[in-house]
C-alpha cells in the first residue's frame, strides 16, 4: 500500500510518501503564509521523487498546526499521535519521544506497545520552541545553525529568564554589553529553552529509551543541554528527525 | 437517527424554567428599589440565608455567577477588565473579580440593561484568596456601602467518612452569623424575623442537597444530563440556594431527569465515553463541550458543577450522595442559634471548600466521581482567572493518574478570552481523544 503523510507545522511543511512500511521520499518546503500552497508545492515534490503519480497514493493522513490546509488529505490525525507512531515504529524501544519544532514542544509516554500513555504540549507561549532559539541567534548576530555547537563550547551555567522571548531576548543584550561570551550566552539560552522542556517531559514521566524528533533534535546544543537536565539520561536522536511526525501520519494512514 | 446515534435523546424541558427563574433573579435585584425593597451583594458562597430574616423583598446579586454571566459575553467582559486594569487593577487577579470592579467602575455594563445596581449594603464570607478583598475594593470606590465578612474556614469537613469537623468549629461560624444579624439590623433598620430565618436555613438544604441528588442520576449510562446544560441549572444555587423559589424548579429537575433515566434518554446521543472538567470553564467557549460530542464523549459534570453549591455525604453503601436533610436525622431547628449552626454546618460540609485546605481533598473526591461516574478521562482546566479553585491542580493531576485516571490538561481563564487559545486547546482535546481510542463521529 502506498500512503503519504503531510505534517503542515509552523515553520515547515514535510510530506513523505511510504510504500510497504518504507519511506521512498520525503519533501519539505517552507510554510510561509500560504500553507495551503506549500501543502501541495511539497506533496507534488514528494509524489514526484518518489516516480509515481498522485493516483498511485491511495490515502493521505495530514498532521501538524495547519493540518486542514492540506485539502487533498483523506483524513487528519493530531501531532502527538503521529509522533508516537512515527517514533515507536522507527525506534521500537522507545518509551519516551520529546518532539521540539518551530512554535511547539511536546512530551510524549508510550507502553509497551506504543498506545500513548500521557503526553504534555506547551502552551501559547513558544519559550520551549525552535524559534526562541531563532531569536536569541539573532540577537546574537550568529547563524542559527552554529548556535548548538557554540553552546557545546561553554562549561559555564548562566541564569537565563526563559519565561518569555521578549524578555530573554533583552538578557542576551545585556550579557553581550556585559563581555559575556558568545559560546557563554549561547549554552545559557540552549540550558534555558531545554529547562522548559525538560519540565514538561517531566510531567509525563520520563523513561528509557528516550527519543527525540523534530527540527530542533538537529540543534547538537539543545540536546546535550536537555540531556544534562535529564540528569545524564541519553537522547536519540532519530534520523531526518523534523520528518517523524509525516512518517506517523503516512503509516497511520496504512492502517 | 443522527450519524452514530446510539440512544434517543431530547431536550430538557425543565431548561427553560432554570433559564427563567435565573433571569428573574437579575432582574429583582435591580427593581427592587421601586418597590421599597433592599438588595445586597456578596459571594455565591455567602451564607444567604441569614439575609431572608430581614424580608421577603430582599434582593442578593452573587458575584462568582455575576462575572461568569458577563464572561459568557465577550464583549461586556472586556470592556469590564479593561476598565479595572486602567484603575490599575493586575491582570492576573481573579477574572470574576476583575469584571465585577469594571461593571461597578463602568456605566451601562448591567447584561440585564442599566448601569451595576449598586448594592445598599455587602454581606461576603471569607474562605477563598480573593473573597474580602472583593469588597474592599468596592467599598474603596463606594464608600457609603456597609460591608461585613464571615471567615468561614475553620477546617475540612467531608460528612460520612474520617474528615469530621468539631463542634467548636461549626460554632465560630455560627456566632459570627449571630453578630452578623445585630449588624444586619442595625444596618437596614429593620427587625430580624427568626421564622424567615430558619425557613431559609431548611429550604437551603433541601435545595442544595437536591441538586446533588441530581448530579447522582447522571451516574447513569447514558448520561441523562451533560455539563453545558447543568451549568444552566447548577447556577440557580449559586444565585438564592435559600430561596423557596427555586425549590419547585430544582424539584422539576430531579423529575425529569430522573424520567429520562427511566427512559433511556441521553444527553448525547451518541455517548461512548464519559468524562468530566473541574473548575470553572472558559465561559466564552462553552463550544469545547460540544465539540466533545463530536466524539461522542459526554462530560457528566464535575467537582465544580457537583460540589460548588450540592451538599453530598457518602451514604452507608458507600456511594456518593445527596447529604441527609437535618431534621430527617431528628436534628431541631426551632431556634435562631439552632439555625445558625445547623446553616454553618451544612456549608462547612461543602465539597468545594475542602481542596482550600489540602489538595489531598479534591484528588480523592475526583476519585471517587471517576469510579462512581464511570468516567474514562478527566479534563483539568488550568484555571488562570481563578486562583482559589486552582489550588493544588497538579497535584490533583498526579492523584487522579496514579489512581489509573486519564489526565487531560488545557489553561485558560474562564473570564479572560485573551488567556484562552481556542485553536490549541481543541487540538489537544483531539490528541485526548485519540489516547482514548476515540474517533470523530461527524
Amino acid at each position: 500500500m502506498i500512503t503519504a503523510g503531510v505534517d503542515v507545522g509552523n515553520k515547515f511543511t514535510k510530506v513523505v510518501v511510504v510504500k510497504g512500511g518504507k519511506v521512498v521520499s520525503k519533501a519539505m518546503t517552507a510554510t510561509g503564509f500560504d500553507p495551503a500552497g506549500a501543502a501541495n508545492e511539497a506533496y507534488d515534490k514528494a509524489v514526484s521523487e518518489a516516480g509515481i503519480a498522485k493516483g498511485d497514493v491511495q490515502k493521505v493522513f495530514a498532521t501538524g498546526a495547519g493540518a486542514i490546509e492540506a485539502k487533498f488529505a483523506n483524513d487528519t490525525v493530531t501531532v502527538v499521535s503521529a509522533d508516537a507512531k512515527g517514533a515507536y515504529t522507527l525506534f521500537p524501544a522507545a518509551r519516551t519521544v520529546i518532539d521540539v519544532g518551530a512554535e511547539e514542544g511536546r512530551a510524549i509516554r508510550l507502553n509497551d506497545q506504543g498506545k500513548i500513555a500521557d503526553f504534555a504540549v506547551n502552551e501559547k507561549c513558544a519559550a520551549g520552541a525552535g524559534s526562541f532559539t531563532e531569536s536569541m541567534a539573532r540577537a546574537l548576530e550568529v547563524p542559527l545553525e552554529e548556535m548548538g555547537p557554540l553552546a557545546l563550547k561553554s562549561d559555564k551555567t548562566i541564569p537565563m529568564n526563559a519565561q518569555c522571548v521578549v524578555f530573554a531576548e533583552s538578557e542576551v543584550v545585556s550579557l553581550v554589553h556585559a563581555k559575556t561570551s558568545k559560546e557563554d550566552i549561547s549554552k545559557a539560552v540552549h540550558d534555558a529553552i531545554s529547562g522548559r522542556v525538560v519540565s514538561m517531559a517531566r510531567r509525563v514521566g520520563v523513561e528509557k529509551e528516550l527519543v527525540m524528533i523534530g527540527g530542533v533534535g538537529r540543534n547538537v546544543g539543545f540536546v546535550k543541554c536537555m540531556e544534562n537536565g535529564l540528569d545524564g539520561m541519553k537522547a536519540t536522536v532519530l534520523d531526518d528527525p523534523e520528518y517523524v511526525s509525516a512518517i506517523g501520519a503516512a503509516l497511520l494512514a496504512a492502517e | 437517527m443522527s450519524k452514530g446515534q446510539l440512544y434517543p435523546t431530547e431536550p430538557l424541558k425543565s431548561w427553560g424554567m432554570a433559564k427563567k427563574a435565573r433571569e428573574e433573579f437579575y432582574l429583582d435585584y435591580r427593581d427592587c428599589h421601586a418597590k421599597g425593597g433592599i438588595r445586597w451583594a456578596g459571594g455565591a458562597w455567602a451564607l444567604d440565608a441569614l439575609t431572608y430574616g430581614l424580608g421577603d423583598d430582599v434582593f442578593s446579586i452573587t458575584s462568582e455567577p455575576y462575572g461568569a454571566s458577563c464572561a459568557f459575553n465577550k464583549d461586556i467582559a472586556m470592556k469590564c477588565m479593561e476598565t479595572a486594569e486602567k484603575y490599575g487593577y493586575a491582570r492576573d487577579l481573579c477574572a470574576y473579580m476583575r469584571i465585577y470592579w469594571g461593571s461597578v467602575l463602568t456605566k451601562g455594563t448591567y447584561p440585564w440593561g442599566g448601569d451595576y445596581p449598586i448594592p445598599d449594603f455587602i454581606y461576603q464570607d471569607h474562605i477563598c484568596c480573593s473573597h474580602a478583598k472583593w469588597y474592599q475594593v468596592i467599598v474603596d470606590h463606594e464608600p457609603q456601602i456597609p460591608m461585613t465578612c464571615i471567615d468561614v474556614a475553620p477546617g475540612p469537613f467531608m460528612p460520612g467518612t474520617d474528615v469530621q469537623i468539631k463542634p467548636h468549629q461549626v460554632k465560630y461560624v455560627a456566632d459570627q452569623m449571630l453578630e452578623a444579624i445585630e449588624w444586619l439590623e442595625k444596618t437596614t433598620g429593620r427587625k430580624f424575623d427568626d421564622e424567615k430565618f430558619i425557613e431559609a436555613v431548611k429550604t437551603e438544604c433541601i435545595n442544595t442537597s437536591t441538586w446533588a441528588n441530581i448530579c447522582v442520576l447522571n451516574k447513569a449510562v447514558p448520561a441523562p444530563l451533560d455539563e453545558k446544560t447543568m451549568y444552566s441549572l447548577y447556577v440557580l444555587n449559586t444565585l438564592c440556594k435559600a430561596n423557596k423559589r427555586i425549590t419547585p424548579v430544582l424539584k422539576e429537575v430531579y423529575e425529569e431527569t430522573k424520567d429520562r433515566v427511566a427512559r433511556g434518554i441521553a444527553a448525547v446521543p451518541n455517548e461512548k465515553a464519559r468524562v468530566m472538567s473541574d473548575t470553572q470553564p472558559p465561559w466564552g467557549f462553552l463550544k469545547v463541550f460540544r465539540y466533545l460530542e463530536r466524539y461522542g464523549v459526554v462530560s457528566i459534570g464535575s467537582l465544580y458543577t457537583f460540589g460548588l453549591m450540592g451538599i453530598w455525604e457518602v451514604k452507608e453503601d458507600g456511594t456518593w450522595g445527596g447529604r441527609t436533610l437535618p431534621w430527617e436525622k431528628g436534628i431541631e431547628i426551632k431556634t435562631r442559634e439552632q439555625a445558625a449552626y445547623v446553616n454553618a454546618d451544612w456549608n462547612l460540609s461543602k465539597p468545594e471548600f475542602q481542596h482550600f485546605y489540602h489538595p489531598k481533598y479534591k484528588t480523592r473526591m475526583m476519585t471517587r466521581i471517576a469510579k462512581e461516574w464511570k468516567l474514562d478521562g478527566v479534563m483539568l482546566h488550568y484555571n488562570r482567572g481563578c486562583e482559589g479553585l486552582s489550588l493544588g491542580i497538579a497535584e490533583n493531576r498526579l492523584g487522579l493518574l496514579k489512581a489509573g485516571v486519564p489526565v487531560m490538561i488545557f489553561e485558560g481563564n474562564m473570564g479572560d478570552e485573551r488567556e484562552f487559545d481556542e485553536v490549541a486547546t481543541m487540538a489537544r482535546i483531539d490528541a485526548f481523544m485519540e489516547t482514548l481510542g476515540l474517533k470523530k463521529d461527524y
